[in-house]
């Protein structure tokens, strides 16, 4: 799960080049409900399941596991510690595959990508550093008998793949709505257990992830300029015409 | 000169344009170099050639077909390790960004996905242009350790030849254990017009909720065919079942920066301008004069698009006739 500033909200950089989380609201990513919504099917699908939803945050990113919790599933995992500020890809993904492999997995159920980063690289090195198959960006799985087979999309073509699990598997926002937290979920969620966990406990050495271990650097993040303002016609039944006139003068037509 | 990899994007040995443009960019870095997986390297050596690729690596084993992103990474990986090269460069999806995060890794090296142009810094090394938070900031970054692995989005520039004879060299890599892949068991390509690519399309023509069913998708393909364009879809119109999901354009779908963007009846939510506000000149039809589209528009035209698109199409057809 991520807390990320919410995505329709005006989110800006901070001096340093990080997302200033400060000016906006934050909240679970949009596509981690997908996840959340999978990992319930499965759950209602089939004996034997437990769900634990794991965040890497400060401590309000508590609120996404919250959220999640209230969705459904068992517990949390909240790893916590100032060190892991300014992390990229390669440090966040070290901190969660330390939290996976200390809780133990069947599987790994992660969004596509957040709504802040949109890397969508995470799911693979969690996969890499796991030592298990990824299976990644699937609009429809299912999971019996240690296997996990999904569909994927590409620019060409429609693939069903499988892996044998334990396997990490990330979801797009077609697999599936993901449903509303109930009253009773939510008044639920607060009873789940959220255990909170630092560096320490992982066994992660603090030089390997923040800002200092961060493989890149922001140079410069500036806003875009506005774009200038267009020309605007009402359509008085000409407007084709006067489009194609446009179109013609820039020579698209 | 540094030697640069570019890992070539292509279907069955023809070349994608994306592949163009990353060899237009890594000879502003050094001397490119073509990893080619797959077969079809033969035939694709003279499209690599002329656009600067001194070597194409081959890499042609049963594996690059049957398993998913792995031996990507592996050839990458083992290339990259004899090679030392002084970047890798790959065309950005969601396949290739898995690849170049995991050989960054593997490699000990950072890692920039979705870069928007590069140019060499200083120190010759690469400084990659990216756009942010739906494309409302743009960020210039550089990688700060070991080899710098970078994908890039189509249409980052435009391809530019620079003829070399390219010399095929070919490649036996040690794949990972199969088990630690996911396989692929059944492969249903998708059938194909004669547009081009949504994602590396010149012009783009996409219609949303005001299209109002999938007959009438029809028009819209009018005037992308009228204008040589790629068709693409609102979130709203691929949930209605109205088009297919591969042609959405937006934050979740494909993410376009064309020459042209043309919406008609997309009101302009913000997953939908993150995926289209880079483009260079938008156009908008829509019924809305408040519609968010028109902000972004360089020529909005406030009506209702069954009425001015086929306007539009005869009024092209006239002027050049």
């Amino acid at each position: 799960m991520k807390h990320v500033p919410d995505a329709t909200a005006d989110r800006t950089f901070t001096e340093d080049g990080t997302t200033d989380r400060g000016s906006v609201d934050s909240l679970l990513s949009e596509l981690d409900e997908y996840a959340v919504e999978q990992a319930l099917r499965i759950a209602e699908s089939g004996p034997d399941v437990e769900i634990c939803y794991l965040t890497v945050g400060p401590d309000d990113a508590k609120d996404a596991l919250r959220k999640a919790l209230a969705m459904g599933g068992d517990s949390a995992i909240h790893v916590s510690d100032e060190d892991i500020e300014g992390s990229d890809v390669f440090g966040t993904s070290l901190v969660l595959a330390g939290a996976i492999e200390r809780h133990g997995f069947d599987l790994v159920l992660c969004g596509m990508a957040s709504t802040d980063g949109t890397m969508s690289v995470v799911p693979a090195l969690l996969a890499e550093r796991l030592g298990v198959p990824a299976v990644t960006h699937l609009e429809e799985l299912a999971v019996a008998d240690g296997t996990v087979t999904g569909r994927r999309e590409s620019d060409f073509a429609s693939v069903r793949v499988r892996s044998a699990l334990p396997a990490v598997v990330s979801v797009t926002d077609r697999s599936g709505d993901a449903r509303y937290p109930s009253f009773k979920g939510i008044m639920a969620a607060k009873k789940k257990p959220v255990e909170t966990l630092g560096l320490a406990d992982l066994g992660i050495d603090p030089g390997q992830v923040g800002r200092t271990a961060a493989r890149s650097a922001v140079d410069t993040a500036t806003r875009r300029p506005p774009r200038t303002k267009g020309e605007l016609v009402s359509d008085d039944g000409t407007g084709g015409i006067g489009l194609a006139a446009f179109l013609t003068a820039k020579k698209f037509a | 000169m540094a030697e640069i990899l570019v890992l070539v994007d292509h279907l069955d040995g023809t070349v994608r344009k994306p592949t163009l443009e990353l060899l237009t960019l890594a000879r502003r870095l050094g001397e490119p170099s073509a990893v080619f997986l797959g077969p079809g390297a033969d035939a694709a050596a003279d499209t690599l050639g002329r656009f600067g690729a001194h070597k194409v690596y081959v890499v042609d084993a049963p594996e690059v077909g049957e398993l998913l992103v792995t031996p990507a990474v592996d050839a990458l990986t083992q290339i990259a390790g004899s090679t030392a090269p002084a970047a890798i460069l790959l065309p950005s999806g969601p396949d290739t960004k898995e690849t170049a995060a995991r050989v960054a890794l593997r490699l000990e090296s950072g890692l920039i996905t979705d870069a928007v142009d590069i140019t060499a810094g200083e120190d010759g090394r690469p400084v990659t242009e990216q756009s942010a938070f739906a494309a409302t900031h743009q960020v210039t970054a550089h990688i700060t350790r070991g080899i710098p692995v970078i994908t890039v989005k189509p249409n980052a520039t435009a391809p530019e030849p620079a003829p070399v004879t390219a010399e095929l060299e070919k490649w036996d890599v040690t794949f990972g254990p199969a088990s630690a892949a996911a396989k692929v068991f059944s492969h249903t390509p998708r059938e194909r017009g004669d547009r081009p690519e949504l994602a590396e399309a010149d012009i783009v023509v996409s219609g949303g909720r005001g299209v109002n069913g999938a007959e009438n998708f029809a028009l819209i393909e009018r005037v992308a065919d009228t204008l040589g364009a790629a068709v693409g879809a609102s979130r709203a119109a691929v949930d209605a079942g109205w088009y297919p999901h591969s042609h959405q354009v937006g934050q979740t779908g494909t993410q376009v920066s064309p020459q042209l963007y043309l919406a008609a009846g997309i009101s302009g939510a913000i997953q939908h301008r993150a995926g289209m506000q880079t483009s260079k000149t938008i156009v908008a039809v829509n019924k809305d004069k408040d519609a968010p589209i028109f902000e972004l528009a360089d020529y909005g035209v406030v009506g209702d698009l069954f009425q001015v698109l086929p306007q539009l199409v005869e009024e092209i057809d006239r002027r050049r006739s």
